[in-house]
């Protein structure tokens, strides 16, 4: 009786859709578009009609070989090394620019390695997508893991009943509530090379024995420095979270462990742990989309570089799509980028499912 | 025996303070290290850095760093704009998510699971995979103005505003929301003949303070902090751009760090103060996104 009440099909409707009009509109209709549009060679401007190209886009980004070089020989079939005893090789492009492997045509190295007295050499179609694929990889596969589990730290620090607990409460949560754009300045300058903030607080640490480092500027240390600010910036985000998965462990189940003479890891293992199940894959979800999207901090801070060692998916996207206005092109990557994103938390999901 | 357990217990204290305080110094001091550079000529903050004193107060202190930064660019502009977006986005975004989700959950209309499962599932697509398609869609939509039809929307304010009104993050909590409170009294307003719009204007608004608070602040928060990707690619002219844009004046070829430094404490600032005096209603509302429903 009580559903015959509410029914209204004219209202309902009425209700709901300038708000899921809105959604459809710039969240639904622009997902499919990503879709269509990385079929084509859809540009944001051009006198040009648009034409279907099939998986061509794909193709672009995604293909590679690998092949096996072997160490030049003379004459007389001596092994020739160069000054310092290493190997030489043929050069790549004899391979690439041969007309003998038209599939291998206009790719170029992304990395090789050697066995034995012949190198293995990688080698792509796109190797700034590469290197933008595999840093955001490294991002994710580090943020993720780290973030939640400093963050599962804090939230256990923070949940003990000592007075002013809240006002540290307060100060871990505070970097959340600033932007991640400004964040980003501000650790340009933290990270600087020299009169950096960082390097002079090594220095004075370590009474002047510590070398500066270009944190930025180094292709060694670029992208785990940013990985460092952009936990700095949100942990206190995910200590929330952790928090609030803590508040609805039933307090008695703590007492009865404190009762069996259960030892502090031993109450975390078996009491603590199981109650925040649903929350560690809420946790791990939520870091591992951010993570995967990641922008703004490579914008402001590096650009990409040095020498592509920042480079990542959404900055590519852009780039592409925005900045040469290749539309279709920036559209693949979100595409897979999406794709990305949705087996990662589908697999994420699935290795923290409830186990008989 | 009673004062060294007492001791003991004192010392242990002692030592959890320390490891708290030194964990806040992490995240307390580069924001305070910000604040105090942006009162410092730039060539004192670079002095300052390598010691105490970058976290202190001390030296030439004035606002002279802010003077030149509003002299460099026109940040009086950009605050507003991020203001105007940001209030305009929040009070629609309120409106129509806790309308649509009003519908869902009370009104038993063919479709509406499906709908709203619809609008759930958006909660998977990042932002950043449909920036460019919405990129191409927004520089080709029509609109209707003063002199007429019109196409594309780049260079607005509404290219910054209209899409970022419906989300399915703020539908689902007032859902949420809504599925807890009685059905009762639904049920017997209408039995009062009270019409669905009285309903949701005089019955259920005035029940929901506190999912309005926790959205309007989550909202806020994006628009005014975060809104950085989007408009780097739909608006090139000054004077719609917003505040995290606008950061880019300050990076010609010598970069002016007190300046940069006043600019982000003018920026960030005003969000802290909300934050400090408003701190339980902030976290409680990124505590609740994370309550399963």
């Amino acid at each position: 009786m009580a559903s015959k009440l509410t029914t209204s099909n004219r209202a309902g409707w009425l209700f709901a859709l300038p708000g899921f009009g809105l959604l459809a509109l710039f969240i639904i209709v622009p997902f499919f578009f990503a879709f269509g549009l990385s079929l084509t060679n859809q540009r944001l401007i051009s006198p040009n009609p648009t034409e279907y190209v099939g998986l061509q886009n794909y193709r672009d980004l995604l293909g590679f070989g690998v092949i096996t070089l072997e160490p030049l020989r003379d004459d007389s079939g001596e092994l020739i090394r160069d000054e310092d005893g290493n190997l030489e090789y043929p050069r790549v492009r004899t391979i690439t620019r041969s007309d003998e492997y038209p599939q291998y045509a206009g790719m170029q190295e992304w990395f090789r390695w050697q066995s034995g007295d012949n190198a293995t050499v990688v080698i792509v179609r796109d190797v700034v997508f590469m290197k933008a694929l595999a840093n955001t990889l490294t991002f994710v596969v580090v943020v993720a893991p780290v973030q939640a589990g400093l963050a599962l730290l804090l939230a256990l620090l923070i949940n003990q009943r000592v007075r002013g607990i809240n006002i540290f409460r307060t100060i871990y949560f505070m970097p959340v509530v600033v932007s991640i754009v400004v964040v980003s300045l501000l650790w340009r300058f933290i990270y600087a090379g020299d009169d950096g903030l960082l390097n002079n607080l090594l220095g004075a640490i370590t009474f002047g024995a510590w070398r500066p480092i270009d944190w930025l500027g180094n292709t060694q240390t670029a992208l785990g420095s940013i990985i460092a600010m952009s936990i700095w910036q949100a942990v206190g985000f995910h200590m929330v979270i952790w928090l609030a998965g803590l508040q609805t462990i039933s307090p008695t189940l703590y007492e009865v462990a404190t009762i069996e003479g259960a030892s502090r890891w031993q109450t975390f293992r078996y009491v603590t742990w199981p109650g925040l199940r649903n929350t560690a894959v809420l946790v791990l979800i939520v870091i591992t989309m951010q993570a995967f999207a990641v922008f703004a901090q490579i914008d402001v801070m590096t650009g990409g570089g040095p020498l592509d060692s920042t480079q990542t998916l959404v900055f590519q996207a852009v780039e592409r799509g925005y900045g040469k206005q290749d539309i279709s092109g920036g559209a693949t990557i979100s595409v897979i980028l999406f794709l990305l994103v949705l087996s990662i938390s589908l697999l994420q999901r699935y290795l923290t499912r409830e186990r008989r | 025996m009673a004062a060294v357990a007492g001791d003991s217990r004192g010392l242990r204290l002692t030592v959890r303070y320390l490891v708290l305080a030194l964990v806040g110094t992490i995240f307390l001091f580069p924001l305070i290290f910000m604040i105090v550079s942006s009162l410092k000529p730039t060539a004192q903050l670079l002095s300052d850095t390598s010691s105490m004193r970058a976290f202190l107060p001390v030296g030439d202190i004035s606002l002279d760093n802010y003077f030149d930064a509003f002299r460099r660019a026109p940040i009086g502009r950009f605050v507003f704009n991020s203001v105007v977006i940001t209030l305009v986005t929040v009070s629609a975004s309120l409106f129509l998510c806790s309308l649509a989700a009003f519908s869902f959950v009370y009104l038993n209309w063919r479709g509406s699971g499906l709908l709203l499962s619809i609008a759930l599932a958006t909660l998977i697509i990042p932002f950043e995979t449909i920036a460019i398609p919405l990129l191409l869609l927004v520089s080709r939509l029509p609109w209707i103005g003063f002199d007429g039809i019109e196409f594309g929307w780049l260079n607005t304010y509404r290219v910054q505003i209209i899409p970022w009104i419906a989300d399915a993050l703020t539908i689902f909590l007032f859902v949420q929301y809504f599925k807890d409170l009685p059905r009762e009294l639904i049920e017997a307003a209408r039995a009062e003949g009270a019409s669905w719009w009285q309903i949701y204007r005089w019955v259920v608004m005035p029940l929901a303070g506190p999912v309005i608070a926790t959205a309007a602040i989550l909202k806020s928060l994006k628009m005014y902090n975060e809104q950085y990707l989007w408009p780097l690619i739909v608006v090139q002219d000054e004077a719609h751009r917003p505040i995290m844009v606008g950061l880019g004046y300050f990076f010609q070829l010598n970069v002016a760090w007190g300046e940069v430094m006043a600019y982000l404490s003018l920026i960030t600032l005003p969000v802290l103060a909300f934050y400090l005096v408003l701190q339980r209603a902030f976290i409680a509302s990124i505590a609740s996104t994370g309550v399963k429903g």
